[in-house]
């Protein structure tokens, strides 16, 4: 099989937050009523994770369940595990309304460290970012594109967009946090 | 600017984060229906000037499509609700009675 590469390959900026490429990300999407039993329980095998409340996001980027919207879950794996993983779960659901879809290469994902890193996507989504609280993920507009951040710790931020707008995600946050471009 | 409050994600999402469905509770007259209704259906739209019902969709978030009650001369949002429904819920009825007493829109007042 060919090698897989994200679509930035490793960029990285160093800005007054660093904005990098965060690698290759296993990643499945599925939709289906999360609250049924059998839902709950493929998604804990995949990621060991509980099931999230209303916007929340448990685990992380090598083993999570983040909310997306009423009948949307994204599990987060790491990137070998999602083809074994999405057929395990295709499997469990059988009998289940819902569906499985591995979307590991349709998306990108940034990490961002530093300080300033609640000011520096404040700048470039409506949300509410100063509010934002650890492990809420939020779903919003970055500048032209749609985007899902969160935040695993005050100075820690993550944020996953579609693979075909990746080039203008890592040019908007490495300009949102260029050196003198400070708010405060 | 509007905020709308998404009624299935909870958050108060900002105007850029929605897209706009046009009018709420349009009823479809489709084959078997006389061309006026037809016609109805397609083209005549309520223009009020305050309380409106509209569509929206919350498709920088959740994804989901919801209604929501403003007035379209203050731009006061009254309230937002879900899309499974005929009509408005009458608690927010209620709410726009007591703000905008007298109101009348399509066959809801």
């Amino acid at each position: 099989m060919s090698e897989a590469v994200t679509a930035l390959n490793g960029a990285a900026s160093d800005g007054y937050v660093r904005v990098e490429d965060a690698g290759l990300c296993g990643m499945i999407s599925l939709r289906g009523d999360l609250s049924d039993a059998k839902v709950k329980k493929a998604c804990k095998d995949v990621s060991g994770q509980g099931m999230p409340a209303v916007r929340g996001i448990a685990g992380g980027l090598d083993g999570g369940i983040g909310w997306m919207s009423p009948d949307e879950a994204l599990i987060l794996l790491p990137y070998a595990e999602a083809p074994a993983a999405t057929a395990r779960m295709e499997i469990a659901l059988k009998t289940v309304h819902a569906l499985v879809v591995e979307v590991s290469d349709a998306r990108a994902v940034f990490t961002l460290r530093g300080e300033a890193v609640r000011e520096v996507l404040a700048k470039v989504t409506p949300a509410d970012i100063a509010t934002l609280p650890v492990g809420e993920l939020r779903r919003t507009r970055v500048a032209q594109v749609a985007g899902a951040v969160w935040l695993s710790d005050e100075t820690t931020a993550h944020l996953i967009c579609f693979r075909s707008v990746a080039d203008y995600m890592f040019e908007l946050l490495s300009r949102s946090a260029m050196p003198g471009s400070e708010v405060r | 600017m509007l905020t709308l409050n998404c009624p299935y994600c909870g958050i108060a999402a900002d105007e850029t984060e929605l897209s706009p469905g046009g009018q709420a509770h349009l009823k479809r007259f489709g084959p078997g229906s006389s061309e006026d209704e037809f016609e109805g259906y397609l083209f005549m739209r309520e223009n009020p000037r305050g309380v409106h019902f509209e569509r929206w969709r919350h498709s920088n978030g959740c994804g989901k499509w919801f209604h929501a009650a403003r007035c379209t001369s203050t731009l006061e949002v009254f309230g937002t609700y879900s899309a499974q429904t005929v009509e408005p819920p009458a608690e927010l009825r209620k709410t726009i009675s007591e703000k905008r007493p007298g109101w009348s829109w399509g066959e809801f007042s």
